[in-house]
């Protein structure tokens, strides 16, 4: 176990070491304290060691993550684990507005809430929060799923391409072209295996799916007041 | 950019501190606002009878004592007064708004800064460190304060164009955020007999809210009023004499964080600031909703 101070070293030698890390090195459980909510910690890992964060971020902790596990013990600030290509980034406490957004794959699992626009513009990350979400949450998600506990806030999913939501508990409004769809055999499989992947006590029999109802991925004038 | 603070304290042992730690918040937010800062705190209410004005005058070697003499003489009372930098507080005997047509008949250079029971603002341009210096903010006691350091967009970067701005007796309003629909309000709250005296936006909101309160609305009518008619996205900390309120808009771009413990409440636009405060680690931390007032007062 490797621990860097924040209250002693900077951000950029931490992230520095972090990013240095070889293929094949020893180097893979790292612990990171006083953070102080700093931006940027842990951003562009590309090595699959582990990194505990011990306390709460700034923005964009865990960005452009590839293959590393991080752990944040505490609050995420913005963009948590924004364009996450690989790897897991998990959150014990509540994430600010925009999680796991563009993320393009890798899993995001907040144990807490999650605050507006979680998944926007997602890429192919998988997200779970044990919590509720915000509002315009998977706003212009592309693939990937977002799959949340609690409740969603107005808009979900709003814009949507080819991204599943699972939602167990309510939504306020769904956003534009986003509608429920039917829960087959293979959803309930696949959900089941993402729950229990992210560690989250939960069964997949209890939620609903939502994605797109694909009429407004062209302008079609029949559709113009769906815009 | 623009940076906000406020740290409400719900132990004694933190109101003496609370201005050591809301300095510490609002140096934090530097990076955020460059351009000017400024700060309101709850304290030290006036004695009964008596109102306290912080005013404000360009020149740093303005004769208070003799303001202060002038003032007494022609309100029939003594005037306290305490120099803060290029700021002084002021305890006025009798009505405010005899105070007021005083100042503004005899005084017109001054300006009204703040007026109630308990409020003090203070803010300047200049980096917060300077303004922290300036007003000697670190020995400042106090039930709670908010804070704002501001990066300029829509107004000159002057003293009267910095926050917070005052909204009415013992109210304050700081602002992260740029309102589009500012022109034309200001131009309905002039006709309704608001005085704003920059073209700033944040005051056009300070205003909007002055003319709700003063037609009778609570402070949470007035604040859901203003989802309508405030263009603008915004986060708005508003300090009251009990508490204080914070107002996202709608599609809450503008980033807050709240951070609660059993000796403090506090927001910042970024978590950063609210880190040193002592328990920190343990605080529970969310961001506020959009459209969805968080009050907070003593009861």
């Amino acid at each position: 176990m490797i621990d860097v101070d924040l209250a002693k070293s900077d951000l950029r030698s931490l992230n520095s070491r972090l990013q240095a890390v070889s293929e094949g090195s020893n180097e893979t459980e790292w612990r990171v304290l006083n953070p102080q909510g700093a931006h940027a910690v842990a951003v562009g890992l590309t090595q699959p060691i582990r990194v505990e964060v011990q306390g709460h971020v700034g923005f964009y902790c865990g960005g452009m993550n590839q293959m590393a596990e991080i752990v944040v013990q505490g609050h995420a600030g913005p963009g948590v684990a924004e364009n996450m290509m690989s790897g897991k980034v998990r959150v014990t406490g509540n994430a600010s507005q925009s999680a796991g957004a563009t993320g393009h794959g890798g899993l995001l699992v907040i144990e807490g809430d999650a605050s507006s626009r979680c998944g926007i513009s997602m890429k192919g990350i998988d997200i779970v929060v044990k919590g509720s979400v915000g509002h315009m949450s998977a706003f212009m998600a592309q693939t990937g799923r977002l799959v949340i506990c609690g409740d969603a806030g107005d808009d979900l999913g709003d814009s949507i391409y080819e991204a599943q939501i699972f939602l167990r508990g309510k939504v306020g409004r769904l956003g534009a072209d986003c509608i429920e769809k039917e829960m087959r055999p293979e959803h309930m499989e696949a959900l089941q295996s993402l729950l229990d992947q992210a560690g989250v006590e939960a069964k997949a029999t209890e939620f609903r799916r939502y994605g797109s109802a694909r009429k407004l991925y062209n302008f079609n004038v029949d559709h113009a007041d769906s815009y | 950019m623009c940076g906000i603070v406020r740290l409400y304290c719900t132990t004694p042992e933190m109101e003496r501190k609370l201005g050591d730690y809301l300095s510490s918040m609002l140096i934090e937010m530097t990076d955020r606002g460059p351009d000017s800062a400024g700060v309101a705190f709850y304290r030290e209410p006036a004695p009964a009878g008596h109102v306290k004005v912080t005013l404000f005058a360009g020149d740093s070697d303005y004769d208070w004592s003799r303001l202060a003499a002038d003032l007494g003489e022609a309100l029939g009372g003594d005037v306290k007064v305490s120099r803060h930098g290029s700021h002084a507080v002021l305890l006025v005997p009798g009505a405010f708004e005899a105070a007021r047509a005083y100042l503004e008949e005899k005084h017109p250079a001054l300006r009204l800064v703040s007026a109630g029971d308990t409020i003090e603002i203070f803010k300047d341009t200049g980096l917060p460190e300077a303004v922290v210096e300036a007003f000697s903010l670190r020995q400042m006691t106090g039930t709670h304060a908010l804070g704002h350091t501001r990066m300029a967009t829509e107004s000159a970067v002057t003293t009267a164009g910095s926050h917070p701005f005052s909204t009415g007796m013992d109210l304050c309003l700081v602002h992260n955020g740029s309102l589009s629909n500012h022109n034309r309000l200001r131009a309905f709250l002039r006709k309704r007999d608001i005085e704003i005296q920059t073209e700033n936006d944040t005051e056009v909101a300070a205003g909007y809210l002055t003319w709700r309160l003063r037609e009778g609305d609570s402070l949470e009518e007035a604040l859901t009023a203003g989802l309508k008619d405030l263009d603008g996205f915004y986060t708005f900390a508003v300090g009251t004499r009990e508490g204080f309120a914070v107002l996202r808009d709608p599609i809450a771009c503008k980033h807050a964080v709240m951070a609660e413990t059993d000796d403090w409440v506090a927001m910042a636009t970024e978590y950063r600031a609210i880190a040193n405060l002592p328990g920190s680690d343990q605080a529970r931390i969310w961001e506020p909703a959009p459209s969805q007032i968080y009050s907070w007062s003593r009861s």
